[in-house]
């Protein structure tokens, strides 16, 4: 069959300019501070406190995902209700939003004179402008994550070994604790982790609700702008290097997971 | 008595968990869906029609709805001719290093926009690898058209190529191999044999393309030096105006973007329920 010559050139030359040739780029910038000074770069008080809120928050807000959206997939597969295809359309809606747009409308809404964060101040709870504004964003940009993850492996879930655990006397929620879950939890954990990888490098949804206090609510990628700004391009790098070094990790356990989840079903 | 009529399977909830898990569920749904969604119209309209319509028709208001359609005018179709190479030589042939070729492709999913905005002002930016060379022939990419297209293109690569590459592989060869044998070229082939069995597929990878090649705000927002008028798109006009209190406008501007993601959505679902068997069975986001 003609085609693969040009195909093949094509698709590698594209991809070496602008994906490869531009990361290999990113990896080779910060060695001109040296081994030390790379160190020295990332062990900054605030740069650490910038990683800690980024991946702290991540995870706390990967967790809420993993339960709710769990929820979510059970209620949209497994139940009927009117209205049904709607909702399931628009649980894609963070993919679909821009970044920037679901930033303004969730800092607005969770503000002291905002519809959600009006009465939550009043009971003395502040959510805009402090770290937990930032896990409100990662938690709205995660969730489709784990709901699209889990939808069609609940689907395809065989009832068989429910109705035998039914038949063999366990109630309910035995069922769903020793049976359902145990199934699916490779899935789960696959979904939870997306949410949590794409949740560290998220940048426009966040940073309009998080305030950005340095040492409290600055996000790494933040950080990163702001050493562009100051044309500390070694240092951005430096901080740009660990955050890439984290998402291959991730991808490659992604991959490991996702590998483990089709061999468990 | 109910109950002998209709007894319910051993696989179905109890009717109070049902209710329980299901107000849950639509409750969280709303706190984190449908608020935010209508408080970017409800904010836009705030002080009245006539107020967003005026902040829409504001001259840089314009200009950045230019540049945004402009931007995505020239990403998506490159990412979709990159996207219908690599499918057709990953799925029509067999070579090594072909998984580790399909993972080099989607690694821009996974890469941090500010960071995929980052690269490109370390080769192109003035302290960057070219930086001095570029000045010297005064030639703009950062901070300028060339580089938010370029960041553009990284955050939106593997789009199209995710959805046909899949679906692609499952059609296998066969048709192609007989058009090819027939005497038929390779354009005629793929012409009159691919692509009508991925049109489907393709136009769903250029919508979701599309939605986030004008959506896009972090990685443009490291390339772009938001220059007011010039080199800012929808998304960092959003966040200027929001960032000047000027909500009126920011959430008009804003809701443009909202709209274009509710029509995505929309002809999304309509692919999904009527094209489903050709659309990739995996990768649905």
């Amino acid at each position: 069959m003609p085609g693969f010559g040009f195909t093949m050139a094509f698709t590698l030359f594209y991809l070496s300019a602008i994906v490869l040739i531009p990361l290999a780029a990113l990896v080779i910038r910060p060695w001109e501070l040296g081994w030390s000074g790379f160190w020295a770069e990332i062990g900054q008080p605030r740069v650490l406190a910038a990683l800690r809120l980024s991946f702290g928050a991540s995870a706390v807000a990967a967790l809420i995902n993993s339960v709710f959206g769990f929820i979510v997939a059970w209620v949209l597969v497994r139940y009927r209700f009117p209205g049904k295809k709607l909702v399931d359309a628009l649980v894609d809606l963070p993919f679909a939003l821009p970044t920037a747009v679901a930033g303004i409308a969730l800092s607005a809404l969770y503000a002291g004179n905002g519809w959600i964060g009006g009465p939550l101040e009043k009971a003395g709870i502040k959510i805009a402008y402090t770290p937990y504004g930032v896990m409100v964003a990662l938690v709205f940009i995660g969730m489709p994550f784990v709901v699209r993850t889990l939808q069609p492996v609940l689907a395809d879930l065989h009832l068989d070994s429910e109705e035998a655990s039914a038949t063999l006397g366990a109630t309910r929620f035995q069922t769903f604790r020793h049976v359902i879950l145990p199934m699916l939890a490779p899935t789960l954990l696959t979904g939870t982790a997306m949410a949590f990888a794409r949740a560290v490098g998220e940048y426009g949804s966040v940073i309009f609700i998080a305030g950005n206090l340095p040492m409290v609510s600055e996000i790494t990628p933040l950080l990163i702008i702001i050493k562009l700004q100051e044309y500390d391009y070694a240092g951005a790098a430096a901080i740009g290097v660990v955050m890439l070094a984290i998402s291959f990790v991730f991808l490659l356990g992604l991959n490991a997971l996702q590998a483990w989840a089709s061999s468990r079903r | 008595m109910k109950d002998i009529l209709h007894p319910r399977a051993a696989t179905d909830d109890h009717p109070l968990t049902k209710i329980a898990l299901s107000a849950i569920a639509i409750g969280f749904l709303i706190l984190f869906l449908f608020m935010p969604l209508l408080s970017v119209f409800s904010e836009a309209l705030a002080q009245g029609w006539r107020m967003a319509w005026d902040a829409l028709r504001e001259p840089d208001a314009v200009a950045a709805i230019k540049l945004t359609l402009l931007v995505a005018a020239i990403a998506v179709p490159a990412n979709m001719v990159f996207g219908l190479a690599a499918a057709w030589c990953i799925a029509k042939f067999d070579f090594r290093g072909k998984h580790f070729l399909i993972t080099l492709i989607d690694i821009p999913f996974s890469v941090s926009p500010v960071v995929a905005g980052l690269v490109f002002v370390l080769i192109f930016g003035l302290q960057g690898w070219m930086g001095q060379w570029l000045r010297d022939n005064d030639i703009k990419i950062v901070f300028a058209l060339p580089g938010i297209v370029l960041a553009t293109i990284f955050v939106t690569f593997p789009f199209v190529a995710r959805e046909l590459i899949p679906l692609m592989v499952d059609q296998g060869r066969d048709e192609e191999e007989a058009a090819v044998s027939l005497g038929a070229s390779g354009w005629s082939t793929f012409f009159r044999v691919t692509l009508p069995n991925i049109k489907w597929a393709l136009l769903y990878g250029v919508l979701l393309c599309n939605a986030r090649a004008m959506g896009e705000f972090g990685a443009v927002s490291v390339v772009s030096g938001h220059i007011r008028g010039l080199t800012n798109t929808m998304p960092l006009h959003v966040e200027v105006l929001y960032n000047d209190y000027q909500y009126v406008g920011a959430f008009a501007v804003a809701s443009l973007l909202a709209l274009l993601a509710l029509v995505t959505l929309t002809l999304k679902s309509l692919l999904e329920w009527r094209f489903a068997g050709e659309l990739a069975a995996s990768g649905r986001h």
